[in-house]
């Protein structure tokens, strides 16, 4: 099956990745895009009606440890890589 | 003695009888990259005066006569991927740049506390996302086999560093292929452990249900060695597995007596190289010569993994990804903005291409009205996947295939052209839907005189297993010691 991705789905799928395409991109990714979706369509194929999804390979569920404070990371640390930090806070642009 | 492509466990065996020092082995490797990196471009970051001041600090443990475990003193190349605390990592994206991890991974604490000196970063695909090394943002790495070619990928900068001879053993990361696939397009052995046998905490995330860490090294032995090393539960990774290590060591036996071996199949049709086929078939009468019983067996779902994979790898890459929004750490544009519009700005300025390009297809098939048909299939066709391996692994002990359809493939070659990109992960990715063990190792010469690799795959936990039967292959064909260079990067590789 042909699968076309048209532009603006392209630019409401950026806004939801919280990504800025340029123009050239947009027209770039609804392209390539729409190929691998096509390639991805084969899996029509299987019978999946009877088969639950795997979402993780191992038998595991809640892995639990003590609610006891242990050591991490100081708070000089933790700000260290931030690109714009004031009095002990990550800060950003203007929300409201 | 020709230091710098020497196996590991020979080094140690010259440590042991104090015929060489850590310094002399650290001071061999560097004077090798200052030959060859120029034209491999291996190593994002390189640390020769710290290497030599670890190298030191073990000679002189050594000569108060600390015990010398299986890799202390052995030198080791960590993919960009894995933080080591106040050394940059990069993931070899722009968004990262400058970052500084204030902690390092639980892998790297290991290689520590075995003694090994870490002598730098290699390059990858950016986040890992790729299969050729040309996805990084900061250079283009080489295969040593033939510099026209690339390394493959994502770990291309720890396998070329490994066959170039500029270090004795690396760290990969593997999420479809990424260890497995580069060892085998650079004639070096790679392994991807069983999800959840090696601690995922310090690895930059990329898809958190695939990705493992695992040893890329010059022969079966040293990726048995680092593999002890590595492996077992850490309470900072909740999906380790918590069960105990067995000595691998045990494994190495040098035949395979009793041991039932399957060749699948759908492994061996359209689309892979007449010279890969002819070496893996000859490889399988080797392993029959060796004691096992191979018989063909049926992996019915192959043909569906790649697609299952780029649905389920590009889904949590979007979600893992979310976090780069230029507040925390790494990139944030230096235009005035609102907040979302600087999110926008520092991930579209950020991100390469290729991450890109997954970011916008695991958000889509994410998206409502999408989820249940692609997520969704996606995630039933992986239980499907994993159910093949369960039947074989009934049948046989182990499963044998190419590593890759073909061999290097050449500088460019596929970068215009997603899809032909991912289909070279076609024979790498089931194992990570269904997160088992797998190695790849050297298995002769193909096309163009570069190498080709033989995977081996198990059940989980199975690790005894193949390196049991990748040990008694690599005996029986010396492949590892028999693979010399081309003359242009082994002007100085003298015989053993």
């Amino acid at each position: 099956m042909k699968k076309r991705i048209e532009q603006e789905e392209v630019r409401y799928i950026a806004h939801l990745a919280r990504l800025q395409l340029s123009k050239e991109e947009e027209i770039k990714f609804a392209r390539q895009l729409g190929k691998i979706l096509e390639y991805v369509e084969k899996l029509k194929e299987v019978d999946v009606s009877d088969t639950a999804p795997t979402f993780h390979v191992l038998p595991l569920f809640n892995v639990w440890r003590k609610d006891k404070t242990g050591v991490s990371l100081s708070q000089e640390d933790a700000l260290s890589n931030a690109p714009a930090k004031r009095r002990g806070h990550f800060q950003v642009p203007r929300v409201i | 003695m020709n230091l710098p492509f020497l196996p590991a466990h020979t080094l140690h065996k010259l440590l042991k009888k104090k015929e060489i020092s850590v310094r002399e082995i650290v001071t061999a490797l560097f004077d090798r990259i200052e030959k060859v990196e120029s034209k491999i471009k291996a190593f994002l970051y390189l640390d020769k005066e710290g290497a030599l001041k670890q190298a030191d600090e073990w000679d002189r443990r050594i000569a108060q006569g600390d015990k010398l475990g299986s890799l202390t003193g052995i030198p080791i190349a960590i993919k960009d991927i894995i933080c080591i605390r106040k050394i940059e990592t990069t993931c070899a994206s722009r968004i990262l740049k400058g970052f500084v991890p204030p902690y390092s991974a639980t892998v790297i604490r290991k290689l520590s506390r075995a003694g090994m000196i870490i002598i730098g970063k290699t390059n990858l695909d950016e986040f890992a996302m790729g299969s050729s090394t040309e996805n990084s943002a900061f250079q283009t790495t080489r295969n040593p086999w033939d510099l026209e070619t690339i390394p493959g990928g994502s770990s291309g900068g720890s396998t070329a560093a490994v066959a170039a001879g500029e270090v004795t053993l690396a760290l990969g990361s593997d999420t479809g292929g990424s260890i497995r696939q580069p060892a085998s397009l650079c004639g070096v052995v790679g392994l991807k452990p069983t999800y959840g046998r090696v601690s995922r905490y310090g690895l930059i995330a990329f898809a958190s249900s695939l990705d493992q860490i695992g040893p890329i090294t010059r022969d079966v032995r040293d990726c048995t060695s680092l593999l002890q090393i590595i492996s077992g539960p850490d309470k900072m990774d909740s999906t380790c597995l918590n069960c105990p290590v067995p000595d691998y060591s045990q494994a190495l036996i040098p035949h395979l007596k009793n041991m039932r071996i399957g060749l699948p199949r759908e492994y061996l049709i359209s689309g892979i190289e007449k010279e890969v086929r002819e070496r893996i078939m000859e490889a399988v009468e080797i392993l029959k010569d060796l004691g096992a019983q191979v018989e063909e067996i049926s992996l019915p779902h192959t043909p569906y993994a790649v697609a299952t994979y780029y649905l389920i790898a590009t889904a949590e890459a979007s979600s893992n990804l979310a976090r780069y929004d230029g507040v925390g750490y790494g990139h944030r544009t230096p235009e005035k903005t609102r907040l979302i519009e600087m999110y926008k700005k520092s991930r579209q300025e950020g991100f390469g291409n290729e991450v890109k390009r997954r970011i916008m297809l695991g958000t889509y098939v994410l998206s409502k009205g999408y989820y249940e048909d692609y997520y969704g299939r996606a995630q039933r066709v992986r239980t499907l996947i994993r159910q093949d391996f369960d039947l074989a692994f009934e049948k046989v002990e182990a499963i044998v295939t190419p590593t890759s359809p073909s061999v290097a493939f050449r500088v460019g070659e596929k970068t215009d052209d997603p899809l032909q990109m991912y289909l070279s992960d076609i024979f790498t990715i089931s194992a990570n839907l269904a997160g088992i063990a797998g190695i790849s190792l050297p298995c002769g010469l193909g096309r163009d005189n570069l190498p080709v690799g033989l995977q081996i795959l198990g059940k989980p936990l199975s690790e005894p297993t193949i390196l049991r039967v990748a040990y008694a292959y690599e005996q029986a064909t010396r492949w590892t010691e028999k693979l010399t260079l081309p003359q242009e990067l082994s002007d100085d590789r003298v015989s053993k």
